[in-house]
């Protein structure tokens, strides 16, 4: 039973992958997985939300066969990805890499925790100190009651 | 009275940053090219209507090209079609078209129905070369100086106001300005 939902699942996986990805498989299986990886990591700048290995258009697939004829012919995947950011831009890429352009948007994530964070302790030093304060006056009017 | 100041700045920022933000929404769905003052990449293509000859990049330099990418697939294609007419009419830039995924007997059909506004037409039957031109959505048209260098691109339809801007930006830069000191 076990064994037959195994082979369902592979089934149904072999049968999305190939509705999609008609490229022809790569000779080995670290080129595939490096293809894999290279395809899902690359935007189809016509449909802009979908990476390659996902977007039926034909953009998509003409994209997918320049990255397998870049693997073949021996290119690492900076070539690739220098190769599509030259043509398309930073936008091709789903994560974008660090330069003048986009560090804004890396650093943006920690000056802001920054920000909270002397916020967060400039209030809590406030309220410390008024409690603090407080506490005398309270107790004074306690006593002379 | 300080203990407003500080969220007064914050929210002020906000305003003038999502204010940019708004500014720059329509250009958002547009990706700019980075090929924009870089040289026109290389190409070698069939010539659509002599298949005999061949097209090559070499050929844009020495004038002022508009390299316009096109397809008998491509509605909008068919929209701007009589704008490619007006400008091959004007006769002061030629153009290049690069059929992109075509069928070539469906492509010379077309020219000899519509009209033939190009020079040359380059038969990129497998697409190739239009990815090294980071084309991504037919049609979309480079303007070329005559270095060879790619000076502006535009993505969609060709219009009369789009080739007005791009003749008296960068084609005839002296006639627009004619009559300042």
């Amino acid at each position: 039973m076990k064994r037959f939902a195994g082979l369902v699942a592979g089934l149904l996986l072999a049968v999305t992958a190939g509705a999609v990805d008609t490229t022809p498989p790569l000779p080995t299986p670290e080129l595939q997985q490096r293809y894999y990886a290279m395809t899902h990591e690359l935007r189809c700048v016509q449909c802009q939300n979908e990476a390659i290995a996902d977007s039926p258009v034909g953009l998509a697939a003409d994209l997918r066969r320049q990255v397998r004829d870049m693997i073949v012919a021996g290119k690492s995947d900076d070539d690739i990805r220098d190769y599509m950011v030259q043509r398309y831009g930073d936008f091709i890429l789903f994560r974008p890499r660090m330069n003048l352009r986009t560090l804004w948007l890396w650093a943006a994530p920690a000056l802001l925790l920054l920000a909270g964070l002397i916020v967060a302790v400039r209030v809590l030093g406030k309220r410390t100190r008024l409690a603090a304060s407080d506490v005398t006056p309270l107790e004074d009017e306690a006593g002379e009651r | 009275m300080r203990r407003f100041l500080w969220p007064l700045v914050a929210f002020a920022l906000l305003v003038v940053v999502l204010a940019i933000g708004l500014k720059h929404a329509p250009e958002k769905g547009v990706i700019k090219s980075p090929l924009i003052g870089k040289n026109a990449p290389q190409y070698e293509l069939p010539d659509l209507k002599d298949p005999a000859r061949t097209l090559r990049s070499e050929d844009l330099q020495g004038g002022w090209h508009v390299v316009n990418v096109w397809g008998t697939w491509c509605g909008e294609c068919r929209v701007e079609h009589s704008q490619l007419l007006a400008i091959s009419r004007e006769g002061r830039v030629p153009i290049i078209g690069i059929d992109w995924k075509d069928d070539d007997a469906q492509a010379n059909a077309w020219l000899a129905s519509l009209g033939d506004p190009y020079a040359r037409v380059g038969a990129d039957r497998d697409g190739r070369v239009s990815i090294n031109w980071g084309v991504y959505g037919a049609p979309e048209s480079f303007l070329v100086n005559p270095a060879g260098i790619i000076v502006a691109k535009h993505i969609g339809a060709m219009t009369p106001e789009k080739w007005q801007q791009w003749s008296s930006e960068f084609v005839h830069p002296a006639a627009a300005g004619a009559g300042a000191p």
